[in-house]
């Protein structure tokens, strides 16, 4: 078997008398978009945190790209390749949405310590950016501040600044929250293309997105996975329908 | 490219420099002595300015900066006067270059040790900390009776500069104006620079910046330092103008004049600080000719300010700040 991007085992988190993660396990693999589903309060977004190094997990292991990342901050875990958007977008919203994607493609050349040239005239921030920008469909509003963005515009420019990271992974906490359908249409077919970049780990609400994405789903509930398997293997076990999909099966 | 900011910019520049030439032709070194106080204070804001305006760091605590580079001036011009060497035998100084570089490394570095603590917190704590520091620097002043304590420190003669006589007030401002003038084109080119774009972008969202992979707290404490050592430049030509140093250069009523300064001006405008400082001044001596209770009617401005247009003065006559 190939080893996975990303390897969580039996993860533990508790506030207090709440185990919002209680042993979680999972795993994504090369290729694959795997993606993370369950009630409201089911403790997605706490795994989400401990993933990217914002909540300490009390305990278990998270290993990502062959390598335990449980010490690293948030911006290390970045620098290794975790690439992450953010249920509410997450953007520097004065600048534009160029400079924001200029602003990753530094990053990942690893030099914020340059203090004398312009970084409007450093083709080598504006043309990676631009190019990524014309990949996700905002190059017409490369020059807008982000604040100035459609919310749908919002999450492309967050995906477009994972993209630029050249990330291993991909961690996208609901893409699809707050898009109108046609948007939805259209998120859904450009993830499609993603995962042949780097794998996803998709946490979303939207069952169409989900059931038409996935290879595989995990379902939380109460901070624990209680199943894991193909889009048809999690249709059809009868816990996963009491707990959650009701209706959506 | 003259934009509308640029022209307003040139025009304030220009104002600066053409006022003092005329007062000087006309006799009057009075109002050259004024435009030297516009162009200094201008210059110590617009060090907390790339703390303030680009990176969000509201510092309490610029006074000690300010006073640190104040004290630089004084002790080293002390010491070469009295022939008297300093700590480890070295002798003082009385050439403004040198005194510049002493001032700005003392405080960087004790930039480099307030930030680091500092930048641990943000918000309210991060005010009240950088105050709490500046606090400890001016009680330090003040029980430290070796130059002056609480009476501070006489320049007598004011420090040198190659080619020039420091003592005439034109030649002093001179040197003043151009420190300020390159002063604001070094910050013009961090602002557009890589490290300029990772500072405000942490200002606007630190998490988004640790989420690309770059360390917030590394780019604060660089800006800070930065900031904290043109500051302490401005100090060094304060204490050479007044030809005196005293704790009150550290006070925290310093901190906030700096923090007022460039509300008064723009926050995180390139010319925000000059705008502010020559607005200050103006009051200053215009209300201050009126009534000693001129900082009522500061406040007044201050409040309409902050009340009705934000972007200070720059904001009012050049409109919205415009990010690339």
């Amino acid at each position: 078997m190939v080893e996975p991007v990303l390897q969580i085992d039996n993860l533990v988190k508790a506030f207090g008398a709440l185990r919002a993660t209680d042993g979680v396990s999972l795993d994504l693999r090369p290729g694959e978009i795997h993606a993370l589903i369950g009630p409201n309060g089911a403790g997605k977004s706490t795994l989400i945190h401990q993933i990217c190094g914002t909540v300490r997990p009390d305990s278990g292991t998270i290993r990502f790209a062959g390598e335990d990342i449980g010490a690293l901050n948030t911006a290390e875990r970045a620098q290794k390749g975790l690439g992450r958007t953010f249920q509410v977008s997450s953007l520097a919203p004065e600048f534009s949405a160029l400079r924001n994607v200029m602003l990753a493609v530094q990053a990942k050349q690893g030099s914020s310590f340059g203090f004398f040239r312009p970084v409007m005239r450093d083709s080598s921030l504006v043309d990676p950016a631009m190019a990524i920008l014309e990949r996700v469909g905002l190059a017409d509003r490369a020059r807008l501040p982000a604040a100035e963005l459609s919310h749908g515009e919002r999450r492309q420019l967050e995906i477009a600044m994972a993209l630029a990271l050249q990330s291993k992974a991909f961690l996208l906490d609901e893409p699809m929250a707050g898009m109108g359908p046609e948007g939805s249409k259209r998120l859904t077919g450009f993830l499609d293309e993603l995962r042949k970049e780097a794998p996803i780990l998709l946490v979303e609400h939207d069952m169409d997105a989900v059931f038409a994405l996935a290879d595989r789903i995990s379902v939380l509930v109460y901070g624990k996975v209680i199943a894991t398997g193909t889009v048809d293997e999690i249709r059809s076990n009868p816990t996963v329908r009491t707990a959650y999909l009701g209706d959506h099966a | 490219m003259l934009t509308r900011e640029n022209t307003v910019n040139l025009v304030l520049a220009l104002l600066l420099l053409v006022a003092p030439l005329a007062a000087n032709a006309l006799g009057q070194p009075f109002y050259v002595t004024l435009a030297t106080r516009i162009a200094i204070l201008a210059l110590a804001a617009l060090g907390l300015n790339l703390a303030l305006g680009l990176g969000g760091l509201v510092s309490f605590g610029h006074a000690a900066f300010f006073g640190i580079g104040g004290y630089a001036a004084g002790i080293l011009s002390s010491h070469a006067l009295s022939y008297e060497p300093m700590m480890f035998g070295l002798s003082g100084t009385v050439q403004m270059p040198i005194i510049w570089i002493v001032a700005a490394i003392a405080a960087g570095l004790v930039a480099l040790a307030i930030g680091a603590i500092s930048l641990r917190t943000s918000g309210v704590y991060f005010i009240m900390i950088t105050l709490a520091f500046a606090q400890m620097v001016y009680y330090f002043a003040i029980s430290w009776p070796a130059y002056g304590g609480e009476d501070g420190l006489s320049i007598l003669v004011r420090n040198q500069f190659p080619g020039l006589n420091t003592m005439k007030p034109l030649s002093f401002f001179l040197v003043c104006y151009v420190v300020l003038l390159a002063s604001i084109g070094l910050f013009a080119l961090i602002r557009a620079s890589r490290f300029g774009a990772a500072l405000q972008a942490a200002r606007q969202n630190e998490t988004r910046v640790a989420t690309v992979g770059i360390h917030p707290y590394r780019i604060r404490l660089t800006g800070f330092v930065i900031s904290a050592m043109v500051t302490a430049l401005a100090g060094a030509l304060y204490a050479d103008l007044n030809r005196f140093v005293s704790p009150s250069m550290l006070s925290w009523h310093m901190s906030g004049e700096l923090i007022v300064l460039i509300i008064l001006g723009g926050t995180g405008r390139l010319f925000g600080p000059l705008a502010g400082a020559a607005l200050y001044v103006a009051f200053e001596f215009a209300l201050g000719g009126l009534t000693e209770r001129w900082q009522f009617f500061l406040g007044l401005i201050l409040l309409g300010v902050v009340l009705f247009a934000r972007g200070g003065l720059l904001g009012l006559l050049a409109g919205k700040a415009k990010h690339g």
